[in-house]
């Protein structure tokens, strides 16, 4: 339906869904199925300049409305990865890259050594809570931080750069705006949330091998809700709401907040690979019973 | 199904043939033939091994010993506990009437399960199983209590045809009476498995290992080229005419990190 299109930061998509970063982003091949099953856009697994191997296994768990996940960035590193993703065309709709670094200079050399390649934008996963190095274990998530290393990637790379939040960072609008004034074109808020544990009362001992890790899933839609509530008050620039997303009403939820687009993930698990499709066929359901001609028109409608 | 790892006891650790046991459980996990389970040794790792015995309120699982994770596991016994999560997975159809079941080295255990359903529902079940040599050929005792019809193989020939087994399904299909076949073992021997029944226009299963992390398809390691499908979801059996799909059946896999890598 042609009223799911939506532009974000010059990307067209046919329809707003986004499959978020670390859910089956690792092949070429992998992206396009998820292509083929309805999304808007894909983004890929996070890529970092040496391989990673991640942690050991179990690296996720589920339980009801919850899913934990601590995979600990495996990645086949970026030569390894140059060469996976090439000929994206193929893909069908635009990929974001997602790329990883320990400091602003290792962001840069991987923007400036990945990017553009056959990406629409490059998103940068400032937030990740499990993974010792990286994102919120690095101290990322900081004004500062998310400042310089937001200027450094926008100076090595022409694509669009989308910095991803942490819910769990309390100045949410102070984070945003520091990454607005360092260029950055979209938010995508946010990434898992906690982190929390799982403990197995048999085994007395936490489920994860990493033992600790980020909550997604249905559960956690609320606060991500809430979070992108706040970062739409506090930045000009398009946000990308994830977190929790599982149908279309839930979709419509997170664009009246302010979200602009929504990222789609843990939903593999609950309703397939299809879910993308069925919750654009459900968004369209509720658009015309609801009257609304477009996405745009529904964006941050909860603060009227 | 165990959406989480249920710690079970392990009711008894059989010697099945060298470096191989089977682990027993109480319990039911309502599996059909292809599905796995999780298997997690807390500390050691989590990993998906295929159901090999099903019987009223027992299950289970056939193991060789290759690695790290599986040596930790081969020192427990009788009262030890593990996870067991799932069953996962798209299991064998069950097709045909005349089938041929062909596993090489431990890829005979889910096809197994697969001979004794079969059976049971009065199918005619011819079973191939080679492996290196006669001590590790698995199961001789249950296929000549079953109505399972056996062919044995072996590269050293210490048992059975001196050769790959993969010889003896062209022998088999001959006959000219078999409607599916099924197969798990090494890739090499699938592929091999996979052009004679193209060849003769016989309808097969495939049952393909990838490495799998978190094994209900949300991970995206076990992903195949080119058509993005999951081994751990989407498989780990897929049919003849799907596996024309996908390029690198036969060719590579991919390492945990995600980089291709030989079989």
């Amino acid at each position: 339906m042609s009223g799911l299109k939506v532009d974000l930061c010059g990307l067209k998509l046919k329809n707003p869904l986004i499959l978020a970063s670390g859910i089956l982003g690792v092949t070429k091949s992998s992206l396009k199925n998820v292509a083929q099953n309805g999304a808007g856009a894909v983004t890929i697994k996070s890529v970092s300049r040496e391989p990673r191997k991640g942690h050991k296994t179990p690296i996720i768990q589920v339980d009801g409305d919850v899913m934990i996940n601590a995979v600990g960035y495996s990645n086949p590193g970026l030569s390894e990865s140059r060469k996976e993703f090439t000929g994206l065309g193929e893909v069908g709709v635009p990929v974001i890259a997602s790329i990883l670094g320990t400091d602003a200079e290792e962001f840069a050399y991987m923007a400036g050594n990945f990017l553009p390649g056959d990406f629409s934008a490059v998103e940068l996963p400032l937030s990740c809570p499990h993974t010792p190095g990286y994102g919120m274990l690095a101290g990322q998530g900081t004004p500062e931080a998310t400042y310089e290393i937001t200027a450094a990637v926008k100076k090595s790379t022409k694509l669009p750069v989308i910095v991803k939040l942490s819910p769990s960072i309390q100045a949410l609008g102070e984070v945003a705006k520091a990454a607005e004034k360092a260029g950055a074109d979209a938010i995508n808020m946010g990434n898992t949330v906690g982190p929390g544990m799982f403990i197995d009362a048999r085994a007395k001992k936490p489920v994860l091998d990493f033992k600790f890790g980020g909550l997604s899933g249905p559960a956690i839609k609320a606060i991500s809700v809430r979070c992108v509530y706040d970062v739409y008050k506090a930045v000009r620039i398009p946000v990308i709401g994830t977190g929790g997303v599982t149908t279309g009403i839930d979709a419509i939820e997170m664009i009246m907040a302010g979200a602009s687009a929504v990222g789609v993930g843990s939903a593999v698990h609950y309703r397939d690979m299809d879910v993308f499709r069925k919750i654009a066929d459900e968004m369209s359901v509720f658009m015309k019973s609801e009257g609304y001609p477009s996405v745009n028109e529904m964006v941050g409608l909860a603060h009227e | 199904m165990n959406e989480r790892p249920v710690m079970m006891k392990i009711e008894k650790a059989v010697d099945e043939a060298k470096d191989t046991k089977t682990f027993w459980f109480s319990g039911r996990v309502g599996a059909k033939p292809g599905q796995f389970v999780m298997l997690w040794l807390p500390g050691s790792g989590q990993k998906p091994f295929g159901i090999s015995y099903q019987e009223r309120g027992s299950f289970a699982l056939t193991i060789r010993r290759v690695g790290g994770f599986t040596k930790e596991l081969f020192k427990l016994g009788t009262g030890d506990r593990v996870g067991i999560q799932g069953p996962y997975g798209k299991p064998f159809s069950m097709k045909g009437d005349n089938v041929v079941l062909i596993g090489g080295g431990y890829g005979t255990a889910p096809l197994a399960l697969l001979a004794d359903e079969m059976a049971r529902k009065g199918k005619n079940v011819h079973m191939i199983t080679g492996a290196a040599g006669k001590e590790f050929l698995l199961y001789q005792k249950r296929f000549e209590k079953s109505k399972v019809k056996t062919t044995y193989a072996t590269d050293d020939g210490s048992f059975g045809h001196k050769g790959f087994c993969t010889e003896c399904l062209v022998d088999s299909v001959k006959s000219g009476n078999i409607d599916y076949v099924y197969c798990c073992g090494p890739e090499k021997m699938m592929v091999k498995v996979f052009e004679i029944c193209n060849k003769k226009e016989i309808p097969g299963e495939f049952s393909l290992e990838r490495y799998m992390k978190c094994g209900f398809g949300v991970c995206g390691s076990c992903t195949l080229d080119p058509t993005g499908w999951r081994v751990c979801k989407d498989g780990p059996v897929f049919t003849l005419e799907q596996l024309k799909k996908v390029d690198e059946f036969g060719k590579y896999k991919r390492d945990g990190s995600g980089k291709k890598g030989k079989l």
